[in-house]
């Protein structure tokens, strides 16, 4: 740690000028992310009851499938999610490893169980839609079997990372893994697809899906930044912890945690 | 010299898997007793065990490549001669090919040849047998490069074994895919020849990516 760090009083994050690397400093990440927290939970559940207003009272019922498919606005977004942040969590691994940044390893696993939490919630929701749809809770139609394979790389990763105890070993084995996982991610997919379409006929295509009015897509978009609102809280919240915990030999940390109540930040 | 070294560590691996007879056999054995109990569990109708012939002999395969697999390692980290070939100048790279090669040889040559019994026992004719055979011919070697780098990851960790499992078997999803894929596209009079070509694609790309990946594992690891 820097030596302007052993003072009591903890840096405004803002104080120096910005650059890149500003909020790699663990210290600097710890008071910004404190900052911003609220303002996610905020939004977070600003832009949910909106979406989830629009999506469930608002947007008129589907000519086919009825009131089942509103699961959509939950289960669209929960899937964009699911392959969004996996490719996160292997952008900011690589990150760490490479340039040895601590805090982009940090990162990354705490985007591991949010992002396994999503790849679930795309799973359940699909089959809570596919039972009134198709009839049945699971196809093994190729985009299902691969979000499924997904997520198992979360499960590898995460599992892999918790069994290493050295902290160092852990965040570059996990990368090293995630970085794997990405590049096998299209091979598994197009092999998934080959091999569905070899099995059985097409299922339901959902590609194929007709027009969508504006208002639904209103909805899925305020869903989808309401997942972004809460995923960025809940991976900072998760990496402060990682942030506290790794670096609880420092001035920095005991300052904060002797700090009295109602003291400014 | 590479090669030298190369030579040295399978000849190594060979003699040590020769001294030590019964665990060497023990991945075959594994594959045996496992296909062997899917009848008793599906029922012994012919038709049925023909359907799901090439998918039980390729998930035995797998699994008993990547059970096999997780003490490839092992005993060169144990006793310390993985960090005295590391800091004395062997590249990695050479000894990650070394050691898959070494454990597809010990491994799956045996598998790939005790194929034919197993197709006999599940009643395949002679060209689905053929084609099981090639597709796990060009599949084992995926499994032994994949589960070498599953084997680098996991060195000296607490349940590595479960772990490499966990860890490993998504990756070798389109192996699986293609090999099995294969045979069921001769039981339905189509040619087996897109499977095999992707599947020689597979391990052209798994022998040029595998090795780095397990390099830079074997060097995490040892750190």
């Amino acid at each position: 740690m820097s030596p302007s760090v052993r003072s009591s009083r903890l840096p405004n994050p803002l104080s120096n000028p910005l650059r890149l690397t500003t909020f790699a400093s663990p210290v600097r990440f710890h008071a910004l992310t404190g900052a911003l927290l609220p303002w996610l939970w905020a939004v977070c559940l600003l832009l949910g009851a909106a979406g989830l207003y629009i999506g469930f009272f608002v947007a008129p019922t589907d000519a086919t499938q009825g009131d089942s498919y509103r699961i959509i606005f939950i289960h669209v977004p929960a899937a964009w999610m699911s392959m969004l942040l996996y490719l996160m969590m292997a952008g900011w691994a690589a990150i760490g490893w490479a340039f040895n940044a601590r805090l982009a390893s940090m990162l990354a696993r705490a985007i591991a169980p949010t992002g396994a939490m999503f790849t679930f919630m795309a799973l359940w929701t699909g089959a809570l839609w596919g039972k009134p749809t198709w009839g049945t809770w699971w196809v093994w139609d190729a985009r299902l079997t691969s979000e499924l394979i997904l997520l198992f790389l979360y499960f590898g990763y995460m599992a892999l990372v918790a069994a290493i105890d050295d902290p160092r070993r852990a965040d570059q084995a996990g990368a090293l893994v995630a970085i794997v996982g990405a590049v096998n991610v299209p091979i598994i997919y197009f092999s998934v697809k080959w091999w569905n379409t070899l099995h059985q006929g097409a299922t339901i295509s959902m590609t194929a899906a007709p027009k969508m009015a504006s208002t639904m897509l209103t909805a899925m978009l305020l869903m989808t930044f309401a997942f972004w609102a809460y995923a960025f809280a809940v991976v900072f919240t998760r990496t402060r912890a990682i942030v506290l915990e790794r670096e609880r030999h420092t001035d920095w940390v005991g300052a904060l945690v002797t700090r009295r109540p109602g003291e400014q930040r | 010299m590479s090669r030298g070294v190369f030579g040295a560590i399978v000849a190594r691996d060979l003699r040590l898997a020769a001294r030590r007879r019964v665990d060497a056999l023990l991945p075959i054995g594994f594959f045996a007793v496992a296909a062997s109990m899917f009848p008793f569990g599906v029922g012994s109708e012919p038709n049925l065990l023909r359907q799901l012939a090439p998918g039980v002999v390729w998930v035995c395969a797998l699994l008993a490549s990547l059970l096999s697999v997780q003490q490839l390692y092992g005993g060169d980290f144990a006793d310390g001669s993985l960090d005295q070939m590391l800091v004395g100048g062997t590249s990695a790279w050479t000894i990650a090919v070394a050691k898959a090669a070494s454990h597809w040889l010990v491994t799956g040559v045996p598998l790939v040849a005790a194929t034919p019994l197993f197709g006999l026992l599940f009643g395949l004719d002679a060209a689905a047998i053929a084609t099981l055979a090639l597709s796990l011919l060009l599949g084992t070697p995926i499994l032994a490069l994949l589960g070498g780098l599953g084997a680098a990851l996991t060195l000296g960790l607490r349940s590595a074994g479960m772990l490499l499992i966990l860890v490993v078997l998504p990756l070798t999803v389109p192996a699986l895919i293609l090999g099995a894929g294969a045979v069921v596209a001769v039981e339905s009079s189509l040619s087996p020849r897109a499977h095999l070509s992707l599947l020689g694609a597979l391990l052209i790309f798994s022998a040029l990516l595998a090795p780095p990946a397990t390099a830079a594992a074997l060097r995490i690891a040892t750190e």
